[in-house]
């Protein structure tokens, strides 16, 4: 059995950013463990512009943002394995983990960083009638035909869902020469960020549909197009209101799943809002010296706060290895009226940093007055113009703060419309 | 005198600005923005709008079929397809390094397309 101070499962940039973290504090036997055959995750195939901004305080392409940690880690003694699948991790912190060069891998972990990432919610995953026609895809598979292997997957496309990969791919198929006839969204406001709405719709003039929804898909080899319809407050399609849309492909982009498998199967306790393992503020979950961070543990908007709560878990790991991970109780966290979850769920009262609680609104919110309480003191109050569904949102506690809560308290975090 | 809405698109955040124009379509004043990136998007975007453009070019004999692209600066909005059509008639032959230069000045637009990956 191998033996490892910190085994980092995945290799995207929260795994990068996590081993580079705790590299950096000190901790010298480090591996990460990648399933694809190269570093980098999901940024490889994400192409535009607009990554780092806030990081590197320049705008980046995806594989640019990852080739930057891709360097740093190869000038440390990091190991990496690529091509390699994590199994299992067992109550003691063994990793098992198979590739083609190896067979199968055992390795004994003091610390693991789980940064396995998210996949896309698949067709399965909607009652939409209709064949099983070639040319229904989500936006993330189309978007590696196109990026990566080099070919178009179709030429007339409906997307469904105004998640931002569905905004991306719905200009980059239309610079590419597709005709992209409309974007659909079931609820009553896009999922993607505002931003992407403006330079991937509208300079492109395609027609964004809120409240409408695809109910059926036609044709039996290929799609040969599919029926929207609009729905009603209940969300459910509204009869009449059908129309066709010829179409040779269906692109869909109705949310992300954190993909983990490998935490359930250790037991690690998982938020049944956000999908991802329940952790402290240095993101170390239930399971005592594993952590997770970036995708794995919330969905995240961009990769540069991914990047940020990447080092907070490898610094927590590293905390953890060196046994300097101090205790004294912790406080839990809540979300209510609108807030529908904050990570961290829990905070150590005796962290030595402050801690940002990140959050997501359920509804469009205008006007609003956000506050952090614990029972009835109000530790926190801030004014936002606007808040969607589609953009985390964070507010900053102090440290000093949370070590004057009281143990096992509760912080509330709110809105208020005006 | 015109007023204006705007989503700033510089970065993620997207900041809703409000831009003050006079009758010849000067900007008076720039509102609602959280940077200086935003003022001069905002300016910008009501006289010359501009876009990065990002795509990709073949590549013979590398690891992967394409190697992103993007380009160096922003290119005028209205000439992103004609831009297309220079790209896709590009191929270069491996190995192609981050920032090397595919396609100088495209169009005459200031902007050359640079490679954004290893291939």
């Amino acid at each position: 059995m191998l033996e490892y101070d910190l085994v980092v499962v995945g290799g995207g940039p929260a795994g990068m950013a996590a081993a580079l973290a705790a590299h950096e504090e000190g901790i010298e036997k480090i591996i990460v463990l990648e399933r694809a055959d190269t570093l980098g995750g999901i940024l490889e195939q994400c192409i535009h512009t607009g990554f780092g901004l806030h990081y590197f305080g320049e705008e980046l392409s995806g594989p640019e943002y990852a080739g930057r940690f891709i360097e740093e880690l190869y000038k440390t003694d990091i190991d990496v394995k690529v091509d390699t699948m994590v199994l299992d991790i067992s109550a003691d912190n063994v990793v098992t983990a198979v590739n083609n060069f190896d067979g199968l891998l055992t390795i004994q972990a003091k610390a693991i960083v789980l940064a396995m990432g998210c996949r896309e919610r698949p067709r399965g995953a909607l009652s939409i009638a209709g064949s099983r026609a070639s040319g229904i895809m989500t936006a993330g598979t189309a978007q590696k035909y196109v990026n990566l292997d080099g070919y178009m997957p179709g030429k007339t496309v409906v997307i469904l869902g105004s998640g931002d990969i569905g905004l991306i791919m719905a200009r980059r198929m239309t610079l590419e020469g597709a005709k992209v006839k409309a974007v659909c969204e079931l609820m009553p406001y896009s999922g993607g960020l505002t931003r992407n709405i403006v330079q991937c719709l509208e300079d492109f003039g395609i027609p964004l549909r809120l409240s409408c929804t695809v109910v059926a898909t036609h044709g039996k080899e290929r799609l040969e197009g599919v029926t929207v319809a609009n729905v009603d407050e209940h969300l459910k399609p509204i009869p009449g209101t059908e129309e066709y849309i010829p179409c040779d492909t269906l692109m869909l982009s109705v949310g992300l799943i954190p993909e983990n498998e490998l935490s359930k199967n250790a037991g690690i306790q998982l938020d049944t809002v956000t999908n991802g393992p329940v952790v402290d503020e240095y993101r170390e979950t239930s399971h005592k010296g594993v952590f997770a961070c970036g995708n794995v543990l919330q969905v995240h908007d961009l990769v540069d706060f991914v990047t940020e709560e990447s080092k907070l878990a490898g610094k927590g790991a590293a905390k953890f290895i060196k046994g300097e991970k101090q205790e004294n109780g912790v406080v839990h966290t809540k979300g209510e009226n609108g807030v529908r979850y904050i990570v961290p769920q829990n905070i150590n009262r005796a962290t030595d940093n402050d801690v940002k609680l990140y959050f997501r609104v359920g509804r469009v919110l205008e006007n609003v007055t956000l506050t952090v309480t614990c029972g009835d003191a109000v530790l926190l109050s801030k004014k936002k113009r606007k808040m969607t569904p589609g953009e985390m949102e964070y507010i900053t506690l102090k440290a000093e703060v949370i070590a004057k809560l009281p143990a096992d308290s509760t912080l509330v975090v709110s809105t208020k419309e005006a | 005198m015109e007023k204006r809405d705007l989503i700033c698109v510089s970065c993620p955040i997207g900041c809703a600005i409000t831009v003050e124009l006079d009758d010849n379509g000067q900007v008076i004043s720039v509102t609602g923005n959280t940077c200086k990136r935003g003022d001069s998007y905002a300016r910008q975007e009501c006289t010359h709008p501009e876009r990065m453009l990002t795509s990709t070019v073949k590549v013979e004999g590398g690891r992967l079929p394409v190697v992103p692209v993007k380009s160096s600066v922003p290119v005028p909005k209205e000439m992103l397809f004609d831009c297309m059509s220079e790209i896709n008639k590009v191929t270069v032959k491996a190995p192609v390094k981050i920032g090397d230069v595919v396609l100088k000045n495209i169009l005459n637009t200031g902007a050359d397309i640079v490679a954004t990956n290893e291939v």
